[in-house]
């Protein structure tokens, strides 16, 4: 009971970071029609300059506002110079155009910096624990949780409460409907790739503090999580991907902690396995979408 | 108002619309009948910026808006209520409503809600209700009523009266002689032709993507041969 316990709690941590990623994935997907394979890209990127600030002698303090505006700049420079060249194209050509901003990413990377690690000091607390009964919490994995809480509901206001957000909601729902209101294709598409980054930014914020260092490449594990979690959940619900970002983080916790030792090393494997089962069994993902039609 | 003029638009290589031409003053209405096919739809979306016309051209109060994409025509006083209504279904109604005055400022706006919930007293109980809930009167009348948000100075309407029960295409007959009754000027694609040239100040006929036929509703209900052949009934 109290392992069980304790696997909710990391994996609850663990989720809220592919929870963020995949949300950003989710929103990009409704608005375009874009499953965006670049989404890590914003990771790499502000990765680099995670390692330049803080080897400049920068806090985290200062490092983690750093981050988030990078992860939005590079959200926001990648829509104009590649995607919105596509926009209303088929869905293979977006996706292919994705996977461009990504080699093109990380060749930028290998050929200016370097093709190795460049590593950065991580926080004291990353590594603290405390206890909770029979229980051992990471200090991290509990800020990662509150973090992810606070800014779920901060999305959730913005999707309901605001005229930007209906009008996402609505352009995700029928483009050409909402633009014959009046919503401008522009603003709604620069404002979900804004947020996007923002997500983006607060999840590549834990997964560098975690990680301590980056590399070329580094953006394609939190891209396959996060494009991983939506699929999971149901391309195009932003609910849908929440959740899958949970399942995918409990899933992985769980699997390490309860295959034998000598399977443990393939909890990856294992995990694309139950997601293939899933497919067969719900191939529309947790949370079905009525309107999964371009837009 | 409207002025159009030759317009062409195509679908590949297709023309679903030849060299058509219409004109609607301030204040009028008036109806855009045709069988099903004759390229109806298509002038209306060429118009209101859906679609782009390979050719002719498309001027609102004295403006060249040949080509214009749709968000800057309603900033202009156009509005479409679009085929199939298209509300957000996963939108409330008032959600629905509230989008449709995107463009209108936010105190303006709340008002225009306000207006909207007196006018359609029906859509104001399901104020809260996603419009995939509501049935295809209430749904049309949620899509005027969200036209109406933008405060257009032109609203076209393309076959509002499709699909519903007859008691309920009373109902939107009745709110276009309503709008008709405030001024409005409105250009209106039936199918329902009958009704629609009793209601409507002038007509124009098309029939495989071109404009055959334009009078006033006695006119083209007097010639019996023109009415028949393309109209149907």
């Amino acid at each position: 009971m109290a392992e069980l316990l304790q696997n909710l709690i990391d994996g609850l941590g663990r989720g809220s970071i592919y929870a963020l990623l995949a949300l950003g994935v989710a929103v990009i997907f409704g608005v375009m029609h874009l499953l965006n394979f670049a989404h890590g890209e914003l990771i790499t990127v502000s990765g680099y300059a995670a390692f330049w600030a803080i080897n400049a002698g920068w806090s985290w303090y200062l490092t983690v506002p750093l981050i988030v505006v990078v992860s939005v700049a590079t959200s926001l420079v990648i829509e104009r110079i590649a995607f919105s060249r596509v926009r209303g194209a088929d869905d293979f050509t977006l996706l292919l155009t994705s996977f461009g901003v990504h080699f093109v990413v990380s060749a930028v990377f290998l050929l200016y910096v370097s093709a190795s690690f460049k590593t950065f000091a991580r926080p004291g607390w990353v590594t603290d624990t405390y206890s909770v009964g029979s229980l051992r919490v990471e200090v991290f994995d509990t800020v990662v949780i509150a973090v992810t809480v606070v800014a779920l509901i901060a999305t959730t206001l913005l999707l309901q409460r605001t005229m930007f957000g209906l009008a996402l909601r609505a352009a995700a729902a029928d483009f050409d409907t909402a633009r014959l209101m009046g919503v401008r294709s522009d603003s709604v598409i620069r404002g979900a790739f804004a947020l996007s980054g923002v997500l983006a930014g607060i999840a590549g914020v834990f997964w560098l503090m975690r990680a301590g260092s980056t590399f070329p490449t580094a953006g394609i594990n939190p891209m396959l999580k996060g494009v991983l979690a939506a699929l999971i959940g149901g391309l195009g619900s932003l609910r849908g991907a929440v959740l899958g970002g949970f399942a995918l983080g409990l899933a992985e916790v769980l699997l390490r902690s309860r295959l034998p030792d000598s399977v443990a090393s393939l909890t990856e494997g294992v995990v694309f396995l139950l997601i293939a089962l899933l497919f067969i069994f719900r191939p529309q993902g947790l949370v079905a979408v009525a309107h999964a039609e371009r837009v | 108002m409207l002025e159009v003029s030759g317009l062409t638009t195509k679908y590949g290589e297709i023309s679903a619309l030849r060299e058509a031409g219409l004109h609607v003053g301030s204040g009028e209405v008036v109806g855009l009948i045709g069988p099903n096919g004759a390229g109806k739809t298509t002038l209306l979306n060429s118009i209101a910026g859906l679609l782009t016309p390979s050719e002719g051209s498309v001027t609102f109060e004295g403006e060249d808006i040949t080509g214009r994409p749709p968000e800057d025509l309603v900033r202009l006083g156009l509005a479409l209520v679009p085929e199939h209504r298209r509300v957000f279904v996963d939108l409330t109604a008032e959600e629905n409503l509230k989008i449709g005055g995107v463009t209108t400022a936010g105190a303006d706006r709340a008002e225009l809600l306000e207006e909207m919930g007196e006018r359609f007293p029906m859509l104001r109980d399901k104020w809260t209700t996603p419009a995939g809930y509501l049935s295809g009167g209430e749904a049309q009348q949620l899509a005027i009523a969200r036209a109406l948000m933008s405060e257009p100075r032109l609203l076209m309407m393309d076959e509002p009266s499709l699909g519903l029960a007859p008691i309920l295409v009373d109902v939107v007959f009745d709110l276009i002689e309503s709008l008709r009754a405030q001024g409005r000027t409105l250009l209106v694609v039936e199918q329902n032709a009958t009704r629609m040239l009793d209601l409507a100040d002038r007509a124009y006929v098309l029939r495989s993507g071109e404009v055959v036929a334009e009078g006033t509703g006695a006119e083209l209900r007097g010639n019996k041969d023109l009415f028949d052949t393309f109209v149907g009934n």
